[in-house]
C-alpha cells in the first residue's frame, strides 16, 4: 500500500497502543491490550480522543463466518469465487490469502471483526484527494492479502495468517461507534487488503451508514466482478492500487494479474463509485515511458479523464530492498506524460511539499485544494465547483 | 526402500510396531552400511543434540505420519544417546488430529506445533520466497529428521520430503502457485532447513495416489513401506514414480496429463539449488 503504512499515524489509543520507540514488527506483535498497560507512557493519544477499552480476542470462534462467495465441490473441496485466483481448497486448507479456510467442505472467513491494527489517519494518507478532504478516517485492517507484492509496506500484517498476529474483536457496530466518537466521518479499510475481509467490510459499512459514517476501501482491486458489484452499494469510495500497467510486473512482482484489476476499475466506473488510482512507481520495474503513456491512455478511454491518478514514490521494503527510492524526476516525468494524455487530476505522492499535491481546476488552472503532505490548506470548491470559474470538480466533497 | 507385507497384522490400519521398527532398522543399516541400527543412527545425530522430528499431520489420523513410526525413531535416537526429542508440525491441533499427544515441556520427548513458539521476526529469503521460519526449527532443534508421507497433492502433484518443509514457514499458502515451482525448492534452500535436516524417512505404510493432501481412503493403498534417504530430491523423485505407477495401474491420467507434474523436483536438482539429484541413472533404489 503506497504511502499508507500502518504505523505512521496515531494508533487508536486503548485499542492499539503503539509505543513510539517500538519497531514496526514489535508494534504489530504488541497490538493488543496488554501492550497498553506495558507501554502506557508512550502511547500517543490524539488530543481530544477519549480513551476507551476493547477486549482482546477471546477465541477464534468470534471471527468465523461462512464466506459469501464460493462453490462447494466434491470430496469436501471448495472453490473460492471472491478473487480471480479462484483457489480450490481441500478440507482444513486455506486459500492464497490465508484468511479463508475450508472446514469440512464449508468455506469460512477467519477475520470478521478481527482487527489487527487501527489508526486515525488523514484521508489524504490513503490517499484520497477528492473524498472528504481534510478529514480523518478511522482506519483498520485484518491480517492477510490475496496478492504478495514484493514491495509491500505492510507485509507484517498482509502476509501473515490471522492467528500469527494479535488481534482485537471489533464488531461492526463498535467500529462505527469508534469512528463517530473520534469524529471521523469515514471508515477506511486499508493497510492489508479489504477484499479478503469482504464480509466484515460490508457489515461495518452498513453499521457506519447507520451512524452517519461513510466507508472508503483501499484495495488492490483483485476481485471478481460479482462480489465487487455487490460491494458497491455498501461503500462510498474506492482507491485502487494499480501496481503496474504490465502483466509481466503483475506476474513477477505482485503474484497476480493485471487484467482483472483493469476489469474491476471498469466495473467501479459503471457502478458510479467514486474511484481514485494510485500507481507506485518502482524504479526499473514499472517506470517505462510507454507504460506511463499506455496507462494514461487506458484510464482516459475506459474511465474518463476525471479519475484522479496518484503517482507515488517507492521506498525499499520487504523483498525489494535492493532498489533505490523513486527519483523525483521519474515521478515528474510520469505526471507530465499523464497530463499530456489529457488526464485532469494527476498527483504525486510521498513527495511532501511538491506542487503536484495540490488540486488544480482543469479549466482555470487555479489551485482549488491546497495540500502539503497530509495537511490540507484552503479549499476553493463550492457545491462541487471551482469557486473561481464554476468548473465542476468531481469528487465527494462533503 | 524397506517394505513388509505383514506390517498390518489385522489387515486394517493398525501397524505392527515391532515390524515397523524392523523396517526402520533395515533401511538405516542399508543406507549407512552398518551392522546395527544404533551404529547407523550415531552417524546421523550426536549425543547432546536436540533432534526435531518433523511430521506431516495435515491429513489427520487417516494418512499422516504414524505415531508408531515416530516411536520407533525415538527409540533408536534415545539408544544413540539423544535425550531431547521434539516432535513438531504446523499446529497443535494438527498433531492431535494425527494421534500425537501435546507435551510442550520436557524432559525427554516434547511435542508441539509452530503455534506454541511462533516464528522468527526476520524474513528468511531465497529466490522467490520470503518467509518467517518456525522458532522450533531455528531456536530449538540442532538437527531435524523429516518424516513426510507418500501422497498425492492436488496442486503440487505430490507432497513428500521437499514439500513437507512448508510446515516450517509462516506463509505456505503463498507458495502453491505454478505447481509449487520454484517455491518448494526455494523454501528448502533457506539455510536453517538446508543445514539442519539430516535425514528423510517417508512414511509409506499407507500411500495415496489421488485426492491429496486430504485423506481420501478410496485412493489409498497399503504400500507397507518406508522410503529413507539423505537426498530429498532423490526420495521425492522415487516417491513420485511410485505414485505415477499406481495411478497408471488404476487407469488414471499421469500428473503431467493433469497439469500438476511436480516440476519443483527438477528445480530442486538444478544448478541453482543442487539439493540432490532427480536423475534416475544416479539414484540407486535399494530394496531391503
Amino acid at each position: 500500500m503506497s504511502g499508507n503504512r500502518s504505523r505512521e499515524t496515531d494508533p487508536v489509543p486503548g485499542l492499539f497502543g503503539a509505543p513510539a520507540a517500538c519497531d514496526r514488527r514489535a508494534f504489530l506483535k504488541a497490538a493488543s491490550w496488554p501492550c497498553l498497560a506495558a507501554c502506557a507512557g508512550m502511547v500517543g493519544a490524539s488530543p481530544g480522543v477519549p480513551l476507551f477499552a476493547l477486549p482482546a480476542a477471546e477465541s477464534d470462534a468470534q471471527f468465523i463466518r461462512e464466506a459469501k462467495f464460493y462453490e462447494k465441490l466434491p470430496f469436501k473441496k471448495t472453490k473460492c469465487k471472491l478473487c480471480p485466483r479462484e483457489c480450490v481448497i481441500d478440507d482444513k486448507e486455506r486459500g492464497y490469502c490465508g484468511a479463508r479456510e475450508n472446514r469440512g467442505g464449508t468455506y469460512f472467513t477467519l477475520v470478521h471483526s478481527r482487527v489487527v491494527t487501527a489508526h486515525i489517519d488523514p484521508i489524504e494518507k490513503k490517499p484520497f484527494f477528492h473524498f472528504l478532504p481534510g478529514t480523518q478516517a478511522f482506519s483498520i485492517a485484518t491480517a492477510g492479502c490475496n496478492v504478495n507484492c514484493k514491495m509491500c509496506q505492510n507485509w507484517e500484517i498482509s502476509q501473515v495468517r490471522p492467528e500469527q498476529v494479535r488481534s482485537n474483536y471489533v464488531p461492526p457496530q463498535q467500529l462505527a461507534d469508534l469512528a463517530r466518537q473520534n469524529r471521523c466521518p469515514s471508515l477506511a479499510y486499508t493497510y492489508s487488503e479489504p477484499v479478503i475481509f469482504y464480509e466484515y467490510v460490508v457489515d461495518a459499512a452498513d453499521a457506519g451508514h447507520q451512524a452517519g459514517v461513510k466507508s472508503a476501501v483501499v484495495t488492490g482491486g483483485y476481485i471478481q466482478a460479482e462480489p465487487l458489484k455487490k460491494l458497491c452499494p455498501h461503500v462510498d469510495a474506492v482507491k485502487v492500487d494499480l501496481k503496474a500497467y504490465s502483466e509481466k510486473f503483475y506476474k513477477e512482482v505482485v503474484n497476480g494479474e493485471l487484467k482483472p484489476v483493469l476489469e474491476a476499475l471498469v466495473t467501479l466506473r459503471k457502478q458510479n463509485m467514486w474511484t481514485e488510482i494510485v500507481y507506485l512507481v518502482v524504479p526499473t520495474l514499472n517506470d517505462g515511458e510507454q507504460e506511463f503513456k499506455g496507462l494514461a491512455r487506458w484510464i482516459k478511454s475506459e474511465l474518463g479523464p476525471d479519475v484522479p491518478l496518484h503517482f507515488s514514490r517507492f521506498h525499499p521494503e520487504y523483498l525489494l530492498k535492493d532498489l533505490p527510492p523513486t527519483p523525483l524526476e521519474t515521478l515528474e516525468r510520469a505526471k507530465a506524460i499523464a497530463d499530456a494524455e489529457g488526464l485532469h487530476f494527476v498527483y504525486l505522492g510521498n513527495v511532501p511539499g511538491h506542487p503536484a499535491e495540490n488540486t488544480y481546476c482543469p479549466n482555470c488552472r487555479r489551485i482549488v485544494v491546497e495540500r502539503t503532505g497530509y495537511s490540507v490548506g484552503d479549499v476553493h470548491i463550492r457545491n462541487s465547483k471551482c469557486k473561481y470559474c464554476q468548473q465542476n470538480i468531481p469528487g465527494v466533497w462533503s | 526402500m524397506a517394505r513388509d507385507p505383514r506390517l498390518r497384522p489385522s489387515g486394517g490400519n493398525a501397524l505392527d510396531s515391532s515390524r515397523l521398527l524392523g523396517l526402520l532398522d533395515r533401511a538405516l543399516q542399508a543406507l549407512y552400511d552398518c551392522d546395527s541400527p544404533v551404529e547407523a543412527w550415531k552417524k546421523v545425530v550426536h549425543p547432546g543434540e536436540v533432534v526435531g522430528l518433523k511430521v506431516n499431520c495435515l491429513a489427520g489420523r487417516g494418512n499422516s505420519t504414524h505415531p508408531e513410526l515416530v516411536d520407533a525413531v525415538s527409540e533408536r535416537l534415545q539408544q544413540a544417546g539423544i535425550r531431547d526429542i521434539v516432535i513438531w508440525d504446523r499446529l497443535n491441533s494438527d498433531l492431535e488430529s494425527a494421534r500425537f499427544r501435546i507435551a510442550e515441556r520436557g524432559p525427554g520427548r516434547r511435542c508441539f506445533g509452530n503455534d506454541v513458539l511462533g516464528f522468527e521476526d526476520e524474513l528468511a529469503t531465497y529466490g522467490s520466497v520470503g518467509s518467517l521460519l518456525a522458532k522450533t526449527l531455528t531456536q530449538v532443534c540442532n538437527a531435524v529428521i523429516n518424516l513426510p508421507v507418500l501422497k498425492d497433492h492436488g496442486i503440487a502433484g505430490v507432497t513428500l520430503a521437499l514439500k513437507s518443509m512448508f510446515g516450517a514457514i509462516h506463509n505456505p499458502n503463498k507458495y502453491h502457485l505454478t505447481v509449487g515451482d520454484p517455491y518448494v525448492a526455494d523454501v528448502n534452500m533457506l539455510p536453517p532447513i538446508r543445514q539442519k535436516v539430516r535425514l528423510h524417512i517417508c512414511d509409506a505404510a499407507t500411500a495415496q495416489y489421488e485426492g491429496g493432501p486430504s485423506f481420501m481412503p478410496q485412493w489409498t493403498w497399503p504400500f507397507n513401506g518406508l522410503l529413507v534417504a539423505r537426498d530429498p530430491v532423490a526420495l521425492d523423485y522415487t516417491g513420485w514414480q511410485i505414485i505415477e505407477k499406481k495411478r497408471a495401474e488404476m487407469g488414471m491420467k499421469s500428473l503431467r496429463g493433469l497439469k500438476r507434474e511436480p516440476t519443483y523436483i527438477a528445480t530442486a536438482a538444478n544448478e541453482q539449488h543442487r539439493l540432490g539429484t532427480n536423475d534416475p541413472s544416479r539414484i540407486e533404489v535399494v530394496e531391503v
